[in-house]
Formats: structure tokens, C-alpha cells, sequence
């Protein structure tokens, strides 16, 4: 069973006195433990797309199967425990609430988790320090994100997207704000997710060669799918990393 | 219940992080309830004393005025009516039953010297019973004596007041003062008696025989007052009935209206002055009230502020699963948090501020455990009632147009 597939998808909106059709029809399917690149110029419905896929809106028509379910008539609030209990989000501009620590950062999902885990703040506590230490941040717990470069704080956003254990990451321009060093350590951390932990994710750019670290690349103009292929040489941002020469000291 | 305890740490985490802004705005509720405290303790402190005054002039007694307090009309006041009499006097003490003391009073303002001090006081005339009606003990030398009455001799006993200002160093009892330049000789000095029903110093006074007032003072036949103190307590109102059914027979009155004269009892005039200081209190509550409603916009507008400036982070807590009434409680336990510390500080400030009033000021507080559950309950309501709006705008933003704000 695929865990995202999608049919005859349509979105349209008002602005003033124009509709907008934002999506056209789109059909697809995304198989779990999948690594999935969304490409795209701005205007072509990419965006409107990751929307719909991560519950923070609803088609016009057409119908939206996450794991099975058809969940495109759910209202607010039953999208809200389904991004809760099976979507992670990662952001351009990371998104951290400002003033306040890592950890409490990484924490936030679990406040809202309505199925029962880590309820205890304890229990939250364990949880984000595990998290952070996943994605090489283990002595930052405290730090605030004023106190924290890009890549840190990008980083952050990974771990708080996971401690939920959800099934599917969103990631919209993960590395868009990021320089290209930190931007193969962030891939690098994606492409590890999805080999070791068999996590699906869902990758939006507009770089063609972010697109590469992915395993499909699906692109859109003008609402519709406009390809669909396999990554043929596929990057590996591990190996880029390592052959990168040296940074002085780690900030 | 952890749930909730979450929704509060969050909130009191929020307001933290804008300390300054979260106290200012608290401030405005901290003010109308400290006020709220300061004038229930105020209403409550003269009500307590009025009643402790009622208690300890005793509750039987009755004064029969001339002149009326009646409505409507042009009236002289007692000073210039005339009807009131020995005679009436007399009869009401042969025909009223349940009487115990019964004095007639007269009274007038006076210069009185003594030695080098001089002082402006007003003289009582009374009768031998008139420290019984008042229930006032005399604290040194003796009562004014009937044969006093009888003669109109010129004998006074000295309020405290007028003692202590007319002999500053030595007793009174014994010497002669020159009241209007005639010598009038000190029989006694009555007790201190403190401050009368309108704040008044009722120390400040002479009391002499009603006889000599009369006609070595005033030169009138006639008499401005009658104190009379009825047996027991609940013979109180059928006194004052027969009393005025009797006058009014006497006098040839028909109609209650054209009364020359007004019969009120104790009771009566305390139930006048709690109403008074229920107005007081009620106008002052207001004063109050409008102060707190202006705590509570002052937390709306906060609020629709901070709803604004973290947009973004309430799409973020949307995005990870926050439902509408998650955010809804988030925003709304902010505001009520606010408005209940602040409520709580006006508490502590509230009765800080009543206890300087007695001590500063001398009025007297009183501050009720119920008032104080009542502002905070209202502090509480407050901060839901201000605070819903805002907390509704942040819990119905759409998640996209949240998290793209700038």
C-alpha cells in the first residue's frame, strides 16, 4: 500500500476577482521508504501540492489517501492529530519558536500528541535529548535559536519533525536558507533517516541538484505532473561531506 | 489535569518572555482590583462602625426634635420653632408608657473662659437624666443634681474635650468658669466619648440644668429637643407611635405633613447613614469597576497584539498538531493568567491600601474574605471575557497563511 497516492487532485482559490487553479489534476503515487524530490518554479502548484500532502489544506476535489485513508474531506482538527501523529515538517526558515531552548523547541510536538506517548514531561525530556543527539546537537539542549547557526537550527527543526515518530517528512527548501556546505551536512542527515530508519520523505526545491540526493524526481508546471523519473545518479552526501576539505572549528 | 498544568507553563512561559509588557499590562488589572478591595473595605469599615456605635449609644433611645424634617415646603428648622414645650414634655412623660429617663434639651453655641484659656464650644441644657439617655459616665466630680434643675443654678459639667482645654494642668471639678461672662462652677467632667455619628467631637461640649440655659443663656420658654430611652429595646417603636400620636394631638396637627416636630429613634438614624455609605460605596464600587474594565481592554489590546506578532509561531504549533482549541486554551490561559496574578497583586496591594487608610487617614476598613474571593473570581472573568476574542482570531488563523507571515 502506497502511503501518499493522490487522484485527480484539484485545487483552485479566489483571489479578488481571479481563480486561481492551482493544481489541475494530479495523480501519483509515493511507496513507503521513499525518497521523493518535488520540483518546480514558483507558480507551478508545488507548494499548494505540499499542502495538501501535509494536512495544512484541502483539495477542491479530487482525493487524498495517506496510508490508505482518504483524508480529504477531514476537518481542522482531525488534519491536526494526523500532522501530529504521521507528518513531520521541515521549513525553509526553520521555524523555531525564538527564546526558547532547543529542547523545549524539539518538545513542542509532544505537547499536542493525543495518542498516548511521552506524556510525562520526562518522558518529552528523554525523548528531544535522544533526538538531538541523532542529529549531532546532544550539547546544545539549552541553546536558544538566536544562539545557533543555520545548520544548527536546521537541524533542530529535523529533530523536532521526528519526535513524533511519524511515518512521512515534508521538507519545504530544507537547505534554501542554508550555505552548500550545510546544506550536504542537512542532506546527508535526510538520506540517513531514509536508509536507516526507512523514514518516506517528501523533498520540495527549486535546485535541480538538491533534487539529485533524492531517489524520484517529480516536477510540476502549471498545476499538472510534468515528469516523473528515477534519479539516475543518484548524490551521496555522506561521501560529498567527507570529501570536503576541513572546517577550522565547528561553530 | 497535566494537560492544564502544560497549558500554564506554556502561558506563564509566553508572558515571560515579554516581562515588562506582561507586568504593564497586568497593572491595569492590579489597580481596579486593589481598588475594588480598597472600597469594599471601606464600605464594610463604616458599616462595622456605625453598627459598633449604634451598640454602645444603646438602641432605645428616641429624640423628639422640633421642627421638621418633613417634605416639601419652607421650613425654619428647629431653631425657629417654638412649639416644642415643657408642657409637651411633661405630658408625654404622664401619658407615654415603657418610658425610663426622659430629658428636655436646649442648646446654644457659647464662649466660655477660664483662667487665660477660652474656648468655643456649645452648651446642652438637660436634666439630671440626660448622662442616662446618652449613656455617658462621668469620669470625675458629680451629675448635675435635681435641686440644680430646679433653681437653674449655674453648675455644668465639662465635656472632655473642653476639660482638657480649659485646664490643661489641673482638675476641673470645683472651679468656676465664666460661660457668655456669667461663673458657672464644675460639678463634674464626663467621660471621653470619641467621635460622634458624623465624625463630629462629641467631647466638645458643656452640659448644664436645661432651666439655666433657658433663661440665664437663651431667654425662651420653649425647648429645641427630647432625649427619651424607652424601657427595653422592642418598646423602641410603639414609644415613638404614641409619642408622635400624642404630640400631634397636642400641637392640633391633621395632616402628618404639617408636623412641627419629628420623633426618630437610634435606629432609625443609623439606617439613614448605612444608606449613605452603601451610596458611598456603591459609587466608589463603580469608579472601581470602570478602572477594571479598563485592566481588561488593556489585556484584550495586549493580547490581539501578541496574536499578531507570533502569527508565525501559532502556525508552527498548528503545523505540529496544535488544534483549534489548543490554541484556543493556549491564548486564553495567557490572558486569564494575566489578569489573575494581576488580581491577585491587587489583592495584596488592595488591603495594603485600606490598612494605610485607617492608619493614615483614620477611616475605618474592613476587609471581608468574600470581597477578596469576589475580585479574584472577577480578575478571572476578566481575563476570559477579554480574553476570548483574541484568543479565537489566533485559533481560527489558517495554518498556511500563519506560517508564510512576515
Amino acid at each position: 500500500m502506497p502511503i501518499i497516492e493522490v487522484r485527480e487532485l484539484h485545487k483552485s482559490y479566489v483571489v479578488g476577482d481571479v481563480t486561481v487553479h492551482a493544481l489541475r489534476g494530479v495523480n501519483l503515487s509515493i511507496e513507503p521508504g521513499s525518497f521523493v524530490a518535488v520540483v518546480g518554479a514558483s507558480g507551478s502548484g508545488k507548494s499548494t501540492f505540499m499542502n495538501i500532502l501535509g494536512l495544512l489544506d484541502r483539495p477542491s476535489s479530487g482525493h487524498y489517501l495517506l496510508q490508505g485513508e482518504d483524508v480529504s474531506g477531514f476537518d481542522r482538527d482531525r488534519r491536526a492529530i494526523l500532522r501530529n501523529r504521521l507528518i513531520g515538517f521541515v521549513f525553509q526558515s526553520f521555524n523555531l519558536l525564538p527564546r526558547t531552548s532547543a529542547l523545549e523547541n524539539v518538545e513542542l510536538p509532544l505537547l499536542y500528541s493525543t495518542n498516548g506517548h511521552a506524556r510525562s514531561s520526562a518522558d518529552r525530556h528523554r525523548k528531544a535529548l535522544e533526538l538531538l543527539a541523532g542529529v549531532g546537537l546532544g550539547n546544545r539542549e539549552h541553546h536558544t535559536p538566536s544562539q545557533l547557526s543555520g545548520g544548527q537550527q536546521q537541524r533542530v527543526a529535523i529533530a523536532r519533525a521526528l519526535v513524533t515518530d511519524p511515518e512521512l517528512l515534508l521538507a519545504d527548501e530544507p537547505t534554501g536558507n542554508l550555505d552548500s556546505r550545510t546544506s550536504v551536512e542537512i542532506m546527508e542527515i535526510l538520506q540517513r533517516l531514509n536508509r536507516e530508519n526507512g523514514l518516506s520523505i517528501v523533498l520540495i526545491t527549486h535546485e535541480p541538484d538538491i533534487a539529485e540526493y533524492a531517489q524520484r524526481v517529480i516536477a510540476f508546471r502549471d498545476g499538472r505532473v510534468v515528469q516523473d523519473t528515477p534519479v539516475v545518479r543518484r548524490r551521496n552526501a555522506a561521501e560529498e561531506r567527507a570529501a570536503l576539505p576541513p572546517v577550522e572549528a565547528d561553530v | 489535569m497535566t494537560n492544564l498544568l502544560n497549558t500554564f507553563r506554556i502561558a506563564i512561559k509566553a508572558l515571560q518572555r515579554n516581562a515588562v509588557r506582561s507586568a504593564l499590562t497586568a497593572l491595569g488589572v492590579i489597580i481596579g482590583v486593589a481598588s475594588v478591595i480598597a472600597m469594599i473595605a471601606l464600605g464594610s469599615g463604616a458599616r462595622a462602625a456605625i453598627d459598633e456605635q449604634i451598640q454602645s449609644q444603646g438602641t432605645n433611645v428616641i429624640y423628639v426634635s422640633a421642627g421638621s424634617f418633613g417634605r416639601g415646603g419652607v421650613r425654619s428648622g428647629s431653631a425657629g420653632t417654638t412649639t416644642l414645650t415643657l408642657d409637651d414634655a411633661k405630658a408625654i412623660q404622664e401619658q407615654v408608657p415603657s418610658i425610663a429617663r426622659l430629658t428636655p434639651v436646649v442648646r446654644t453655641r457659647v464662649q466660655v473662659i477660664a483662667g487665660d484659656q477660652n474656648w468655643n464650644t456649645s452648651v446642652e441644657g438637660g436634666n439630671e437624666d440626660y448622662v442616662v439617655v446618652r449613656n455617658w459616665p462621668i469620669a470625675s466630680g458629680a451629675n448635675l443634681a435635681p435641686r440644680d434643675i430646679l433653681s437653674a443654678d449655674k453648675v455644668c459639667l465639662l465635656g472632655d474635650t473642653v476639660a482638657r482645654t480649659l485646664f490643661p494642668d489641673q482638675d476641673p471639678v470645683g472651679q468656676v468658669i465664666r460661660v457668655r461672662s456669667l461663673p458657672f462652677r464644675v460639678a463634674g467632667v464626663l467621660a471621653p466619648k470619641g467621635q460622634g455619628q458624623w465624625g463630629q467631637d462629641q467631647d466638645d461640649l458643656i452640659l448644664a440644668p436645661y432651666t439655666t440655659v433657658q433663661k440665664k443663656l437663651l431667654g425662651i420658654t420653649n425647648i429645641h429637643q427630647l432625649m427619651v430611652s424607652a424601657t427595653q429595646s422592642d418598646a423602641v417603636e410603639d414609644v415613638a407611635t404614641r409619642i408622635t400620636r400624642l404630640l400631634r394631638q397636642r400641637h392640633r396637627i391633621q395632616n402628618p405633613d404639617d408636623d412641627d416636630f419629628s420623633v426618630r429613634t437610634v435606629e432609625e438614624m443609623a439606617q439613614t447613614r448605612v444608606q449613605l455609605a452603601q451610596t458611598m460605596t456603591g459609587l466608589l464600587m463603580s469608579v472601581a469597576s470602570v478602572s477594571l474594565l479598563v485592566g481588561g481592554i488593556g489585556i484584550m489590546n495586549i493580547m490581539l497584539v501578541s496574536v499578531t506578532e507570533r502569527t508565525r509561531e501559532i502556525g508552527l504549533r498548528m503545523a505540529v498538531g496544535a488544534r483549534t482549541r489548543d490554541i484556543l486554551r493556549q491564548f486564553l490561559t495567557e490572558a486569564v493568567s494575566l489578569s489573575v496574578l494581576g488580581g491577585a497583586v491587587g489583592i495584596v496591594l488592595g488591603v495594603v491600601v485600606s490598612q494605610s487608610l485607617t492608619r493614615v487617614l483614620g477611616w475605618p476598613t474592613l476587609v471581608a474574605p468574600a470581597s477578596i474571593f469576589v475580585a479574584f473570581v472577577f480578575a478571572a472573568a476578566v481575563g476570559i471575557f477579554f480574553g476570548y476574542y483574541p484568543a479565537h482570531k489566533a485559533a481560527n488563523l489558517d495554518p498556511i497563511e500563519a506560517l508564510r507571515y512576515e
